[in-house]
């Protein structure tokens, strides 16, 4: 591991040492495989080595359960650091940018349209990378930073890019980012700002994926969303913990959101089922429900099926952020949607378009293509009543829309062009001021 | 019929430590055989009870996921390359 700064901590030396020596027991128990159950002390890898399944953090929750409280949190910074005792990060944060604690908007003006009663936004275009994903790579590379890793490095879509960018920038790790090479123009400059190696890869994101399981069994890189994976797909756990503190400390009815390997939909669930386990929301059933786009919906295609079993499509779609073809966690998801009584539905491009206008001319809120997705499909459910209009739902917009302007751009109309005086601007008004 | 196949790490120990191998071999079914003849537990790590590809494996012959052709059955010709990768990457 030459590239290592430090030997990787494990679960026996990571835990703190109190006051007189004596050793407090550590938050993470080590980590577990998802498919057999193997477990293994807390390391950079992601797969299990006797099956290849996933594998999990494990944390203890009765030592977890001695120190959190409600209000301990909300005297927390307004990032997601306010939830570290949930987090897979043992001391102070080293990569932060501010990620999180982002606005949950009550949406009357869209639920009117929908035709149901109580419907909220979280708003996470205003991460400072202007995504969901700063909250699973502050998290990724606080950890890696951790584990004496020096650089940075990703498969990505576009918004995942961006932010490994910015945070590799401002923790001074070197970084390396692969992407497909048609992606958006504003997700590229996006990267390219922040000085990464950015490697534009001639293929769709499966392949991209697929190179960087192999060159990361090659190199000493903490890539965030492979080889420290589990530690990073536990950052979407906060976009749980935030709607229920947001909501009174309570959650919703029914959540909506946007699957693309299917990652933050489980940890989205897993994040409200901790807080009841903990005591500090009241336990209570809640629907979850996912959206993919029809170019790329092999998991709402596997629950319009019936099937436990998700089969690899090849994705086309302009919601090219959601254009997983062979999603990780795809079953994982499925699971999810079923055991909750949630529903998976798909949108065309077309919808998508209409999605992001809807939610832009009904509450102000400028989304990108997997966020059109998202209200597409909320605007599916809602339709054919399998959201019940009483229920509270939440709706999770993950990405801003100005980095794909493109998506949207022959759909928005045009300026009207006026010289500049009085009688030109009467004339484009239709009436006399 | 010469192939080379690309191991990951995790199975890299059944395999006398080496990240690649040459097989002769005309199916991927038949490639698997002879890399499980070194020791058997390199079959039962990449495939499941009913003898087909775990689901948290993905192979591929030169660039195409054997998922969208033939799967153990697809064959190989000399010169192919055939990578052995975990599923578990990338995230939303």
């Amino acid at each position: 591991m030459s590239a290592l700064i430090s030997a990787p901590p494990t679960a026996q030396n990571g835990g703190h040492t109190l006051n007189g020596g004596a050793k407090r027991p550590s938050r993470l128990k080590g980590l577990q495989c998802r498919e057999c159950g193997q477990t293994s002390e807390i390391a950079p890898k992601h797969v299990c080595e006797m099956c290849f399944g996933p594998l999990e953090v494990q944390y203890d929750y009765d030592v977890i359960a001695q120190t959190i409280s409600r209000e301990k949190i909300e005297r927390g910074p307004r990032s997601i650091w306010r939830y570290q005792d949930l987090l897979p990060v043992e001391g102070t944060p080293q990569v932060d940018l501010g990620a999180g604690f982002t606005p949950l908007i009550k949406c009357n003006n869209l639920a009117k349209k929908l035709g149901i009663k109580s419907l909220y936004i979280k708003n996470d275009t205003a991460n400072p990378t202007w995504s969901f994903k700063d909250r699973v790579v502050s998290t990724a590379l606080s950890r890696a930073v951790e584990f004496g890793f020096d650089t940075a490095a990703c498969a990505s879509t576009g918004n995942l890019a961006n932010s490994v960018s910015a945070h590799a920038a401002r923790a001074g790790m070197k970084c390396y980012v692969f992407i497909p090479s048609d992606l958006e123009i504003g997700k590229i400059i996006g990267s390219l700002i922040y000085k990464p190696n950015l490697m534009a890869v001639k293929g769709n994101y499966d392949e991209v994926n697929r190179l960087c399981a192999e060159v990361a069994d090659r190199t000493d890189w903490a890539f965030v969303n492979v080889n420290v994976r589990p530690f990073y797909s536990e950052g979407s756990k906060t976009l749980a913990y935030e709607v229920a503190e947001q909501l009174g400390w309570q959650a919703p009815d029914h959540v909506v959101i946007p699957i693309a390997s299917g990652s933050m939909l489980t940890k989205i669930h897993k994040g409200f089922n901790e807080l009841m386990k903990l005591g500090l929301i009241e336990q209570r059933d809640f629907r979850v429900s996912g959206a993919q786009a029809q170019g790329c919906s092999p998991v709402a295609q596997a629950f319009e099926d019936g099937h436990d079993f998700v089969k690899p499509v090849k994705p086309s779609t302009i919601a090219k952020s959601l254009a997983i073809g062979n999603p990780a966690d795809g079953i994982y998801a499925l699971d999810t949607m079923r055991s909750t009584g949630g529903n998976a539905a798909m949108v065309s491009d077309e919808e998508v378009v209409e999605g992001i206008k809807l939610l832009a001319e009904t509450e102000g809120i400028f989304t990108e293509t997997a966020g059109g997705v998202t209200i597409g499909v909320l605007k599916k459910l809602a339709e054919s009543g399998k959201i019940k209009p009483d229920e509270t739902t939440v709706a999770y917009i993950t990405g801003i829309g100005l980095k794909t302007p493109e998506a949207i751009a022959d759909h928005v109309g045009a300026p009207l062009q006026i010289a500049p005086n009085l009688a030109s601007f009467e004339a484009a008004l239709g009436r006399k001021l | 019929m010469s192939v080379l196949v690309r191991i990951p790490t995790p199975l890299q120990k059944l395999v006398g430590d080496q990240a690649e191998v040459n097989v002769e071999a005309a199916s991927l079914r038949e490639a698997v055989q002879q890399l499980a003849s070194q020791n058997e537990e390199f079959k039962t790590r990449l495939l499941d009870d009913s003898g087909e590809l775990r689901r948290f494996v993905n192979v591929y012959v030169n660039e195409e996921d054997v998922r969208f052709l033939q799967k153990l059955d697809t064959p190989l010709k000399s010169g192919d390359e055939v990578s052995i990768v975990p599923a578990i990457a990338g995230g939303r």
